[in-house]
């Protein structure tokens, strides 16, 4: 039988889950649309969010520092890795930019490995937020409950700078097509360094906020990559929306899989990819012909 | 570069294995070492033909290492398979079969899509492999006692352990492994391979089914992946889960690309290069864990700078210092130079290649028919309801002013692009809803308005593509066939170099043509696939006055017992060729007539001249 109360907690911790996937998603994607690159090292950005915000915290004991430290170093990090080199490379095939990057993010792991060692570190929740809370129902860590709001500002700001302003516009008309803004007469090369360095701090905030609810590891980006892509394949490439929808069915699948079993967690996952793929293959939001 | 003498390759890499167990002991190379970068080296070569020769960069190669890898395993250990040799073919055949199934979601979607699902895929087995399937996997304990291969012979019994003794079991493993890929690589299908990689829409376009092919390499990758599994677990006497980590994919492909891509041996040389830079970091450095941080700068800087790796470079190399033109990488801008004054004035004097034979009783008539076709994008009304007739052996032209519909009408003719209504008969069948593939097949494809070149290959291999697709269909699988026997391939090839007037240069590669040199291998594309009717979308599209008239020659000694229908701007070109011309203008038919009636047709002269003759006259 289900066990009603553990269902809507997994249900909570999906929906938990499921709004840092999209924002991790929404930053890849929009770097994806807009500079036609697909960044694999985007899980390592959020390892690194993590480990700034660590950083900061072991210094300033406060959270709130953290959480700006680990945005901000991951967004200087990502202006700093598209001025240096992916710059370098928006002429040159995919398979190349996956290359680069994909080293790039071995790379990033290996240094933090390297600094901090294996061993896991321990962010905790800002005291505010600790503890747990009664839902009447069901008691559910607090700070999980404000992941989500917490997220889903983080994801309404987004939302107002690609949709409410003018750096916005030109973002969605560079998704469209990039070489037209380009004529019209806005560089389109700072625009792409700034897109660069949001969609890493995206990145980078879900894992300083991501930190105190699982514990630090230089490995801890990997398998939020791999879910990111199906994030994105299933909510369509280079889709905001999508990656907000897909984010919160990967999120709820993962979850709600993992009460039952968690090792069919992926499986699970995939057969959803899967159908997506055979059903509307541009994903659930995407347009067809944008590849 | 891989075609020069026959089994010249073959014969070295019998020679390099056999004598690497004398050398590479004195370069500090411990057997048990070796033995680990041939079994890398075997995986690659599969993954190779998927990367470097079509272009599919996958990062969950891991999964069918693995699945073979413990396919084989679980045979000989927990089943008690006795045959080491048989159980690691099970494995490969095992790892191909989920290649199969997993290329059938994967290939769905190309470039960064196809590369996110492998990932994505990789993830899952990895799991599948510690959790639902652990009592057949051993889950994280892997699967101990593996044992390697003897084989009875009777009078003796070969039985191969470890170290030197292993490795001539390995050996011989990769080396036929080698073979084999040499003979994929060499095969027209191997052609078809590196043309998907170069330009999959003209691949598509010359009739060859890619996603056949694609899912041809992508289980070809499986299968190698599959047995170095295998291989694997015999190697170390135990089956480590740790085969189906995403690092074993992400080890792959940092090899691949280290040793240079599309080369066979870059894996191998790329294993070489990650292994002993490990020992040599980690014993003689005492660098620890650090040592995964410098193969990925060294990664990084490569990637970056020699980006055809290691045996790219040193080719490269040889090329610069043999003073003769290395393979250089594909020019991404077309140099517009047109070299029409270099050129060799040769008239052209071939005669026209016999079309594919007709359907015995319909020499004349209608070949194609359109009628009422009707394309509509969004709100625009591309083209509206045209009736477009051909007939057998005629040269009909097309004008009208920019955008009048011209090329939309030509993507519908070659189902590019599919009409919103209306239909299209070509030789008496309803082609309307057919892919372009399966339209080229039958015999009608078109040459493109902007060039549509494989730009990695030379001036023969890409003729040979295309003439590859009339003689062998849309998709088949002769995977161990040399290029060279095919009947009537190397003719059909040389006859099209003589019509399109590009005998001088068959080998050189098609980035260093000039414009003028490419627009003719352009239409030679769409010649090579024989056609019965063939489009061409403004031959003379950015030529000099002398190439024109070059190219109207060459088109004139084209249509020879030919149909074709051509679209260009330049009327005196047109009105001299055409027997017919049709005007488009606002996506219909203007008017249709002899060059005579066209030329002083009033409506024709409004439509161009804003009805300036008109006023004159009044």
């Amino acid at each position: 039988m289900i066990n009603w109360p553990n269902f809507v907690s997994q249900l909570f911790n999906g929906l938990a889950l499921g709004a840092l996937l999209a924002l991790i998603s929404s930053g890849l994607t929009i770097i994806y649309g807009t500079l036609g690159v697909l960044n694999l090292a985007h899980g390592a950005m959020f390892m690194i969010g993590g480990y700034a915000g660590y950083v900061a915290y072991s210094y300033t004991g406060s959270f709130i520092l953290a959480v700006i430290a680990g945005s901000l170093f991951v967004m200087l990090l990502g202006v700093a890795m598209e001025r240096i080199i992916i710059r370098h490379f928006y002429h040159r095939p995919h398979e190349d930019q996956l290359l680069v990057t994909f080293g790039l993010g071995i790379c990033f792991v290996e240094i933090v490995r390297l600094i901090f060692t294996s061993q896991s570190q321990v962010v905790p929740p800002p005291a505010l937020l600790q503890g747990i809370t009664s839902l009447g129902f069901l008691f559910y860590p607090t700070y999980r409950l404000a992941v989500v709001g917490i997220v889903a500002v983080a994801l309404g700001a987004l939302f107002l700078i690609l949709y409410r302003t003018r750096l916005g516009m030109i973002v969605r008309a560079g998704i469209e097509d990039s070489v037209m803004v380009d004529s019209l007469g806005i560089n389109v090369y700072r625009v792409f360094m700034i897109v660069f360095g949001i969609g890493a701090m995206a990145a980078g905030f879900a894992g300083i906020i991501n930190a105190p609810v699982v514990s630090l590891t230089p490995g801890v980006g990997d398998d939020i990559l791999v879910e990111t892509f199906v994030v994105v394949v299933i909510g369509g490439v280079g889709s905001f929306p999508g990656a907000i929808l897909g984010g919160l069915i990967a999120g709820e699948i993962i979850s709600v899989t993992s009460m039952f079993n968690p090792g069919y967690a992926y499986v699970m996952l995939f057969a959803a990819m899967t159908l997506v793929l055979v059903l509307r293959p541009h994903g659930l939001l995407g347009t067809q012909g944008r590849e | 570069m891989l075609k020069q003498r026959p089994y010249l390759i073959e014969f070295l890499t019998a020679a390099g294995l056999i004598v690497a167990p004398f050398v590479l002991p004195w370069l500090g190379f411990a057997p048990n070492t070796v033995n680990r970068i041939l079994v890398w080296g075997l995986f690659g070569l599969g993954f190779d033909i998927l990367f470097g020769f079509t272009g599919l960069l996958s990062f969950g190669q891991s999964a069918f290492y693995g699945t073979g890898g413990f396919v084989a395993a679980w045979l000989l250990t927990r089943a008690g398979f006795p045959y080491v040799v048989l159980a690691l073919v099970i494995g490969m055949i095992a790892a191909a079969a989920t290649g199969y199934l997993i290329g059938l979601i994967a290939l769905r979607r190309t470039g960064i899509y196809f590369a996110m699902i492998t990932v994505a895929i990789a993830e899952v087995f990895f799991f599948v492999e510690f959790n639902p399937l652990s009592d057949f996997t051993g889950g994280e304990n892997g699967l101990p006692g593996v044992p390697t291969p003897s084989f009875n012979l009777g009078f003796t019994t070969l039985h191969f352990t470890t170290g030197w003794s292993l490795y001539q079991f390995l050996a011989l493993c990769y080396f036929i492994g080698v073979v084999i890929a040499l003979r994929i690589v060499r095969s027209p299908v191997g052609a078809v391979f590196s043309a998907i990689r170069d330009n999959p829409l003209r691949a598509t376009a010359v009739g060859h089914n890619i996603h056949g092919y694609k899912l041809t390499a992508f289980v070809i990758a499986a299968a190698y992946a599959g047995f170095a599994g295998g291989l694997l677990g015999v190697l170390q006497a135990f089956m480590p889960p740790d085969a189906f980590t995403f690092d074993t994919s992400g080890q792959l492909v940092m090899q691949t690309a280290i040793g240079g891509r599309g080369t066979l041996f870059g894996p191998l040389v790329g294993a070489a290069v990650w292994l002993s830079l490990q020992d040599f970091l980690q014993a003689a450095l005492g660098l620890g864990a650090a040592w995964k941080l410098v193969l990925g700068l060294v990664f990084v800087l490569l990637v970056c700078f020699l980006r055809r790796g290691i045996i790219g470079g040193l080719a490269d190399l040889y090329g610069l210092l043999t003073g003769q033109h290395g393979a250089r990488e594909p020019d991404e801008s077309e140099p517009e130079v047109a070299a029409a004054a270099s050129e060799p004035h040769a008239a052209v004097a071939a005669a026209p290649t016999p079309p594919r034979p007709r359907p015995a009783g319909s020499p004349t008539g209608p070949i194609l028919q359109a009628k009422g076709l009707t394309k509509r994008y969004g709100g625009l009304l591309a083209n509206s309801d045209i009736d477009f007739t051909v007939n057998h052996g005629e040269l009909r032209g097309i004008i009208g002013p920019n955008g009048a519909g011209k090329s939309t009408f030509f993507k519908m003719l070659t189902c590019e692009v599919h009409p919103t209504s209306g239909t299209i008969v070509f030789e008496g069948r309803d082609i309307t809803g057919m892919n372009v593939t399966d339209v080229c097949q039958l015999g009608l494809t078109k040459s493109y308005q902007v060039n549509q070149l494989f730009a990695g290959l030379t001036v023969r291999e890409n003729l040979v593509i295309a003439a590859l697709s009339g003689l062998r269909g849309k998709f088949k699988l002769d995977l161990f066939r040399s290029i060279d026997s095919i009947p009537g391939l190397s003719e059909r090839v040389q006859h099209t170099l003589e019509l399109v007037n590009l005998t001088s240069r068959p080998d050189t590669p098609v980035s260093e043509l000039a414009y003028g040199e490419k627009r003719r291998l352009e239409i030679g594309l769409a010649l090579a696939t024989s056609p019965s009717l063939l489009l061409l979308d403004e031959p003379l599209a950015g030529m000099s006055p002398r190439e024109r008239v070059e190219t109207v020659k060459l088109l004139k000694s084209i249509s020879q017992g030919r149909t074709m229908i051509i679209i260009d701007h330049d009327m005196d070109a047109l009105f001299e060729l055409a027997e017919r011309v049709t005007v488009l203008q606002e996506g219909r038919v203007l008017v249709e007539g002899t060059p005579e009636e066209i030329k002083n047709n009033s409506t024709v002269q409004e439509a161009y001249l804003g009805g300036v003759h008109g006023v004159l006259a009044a």
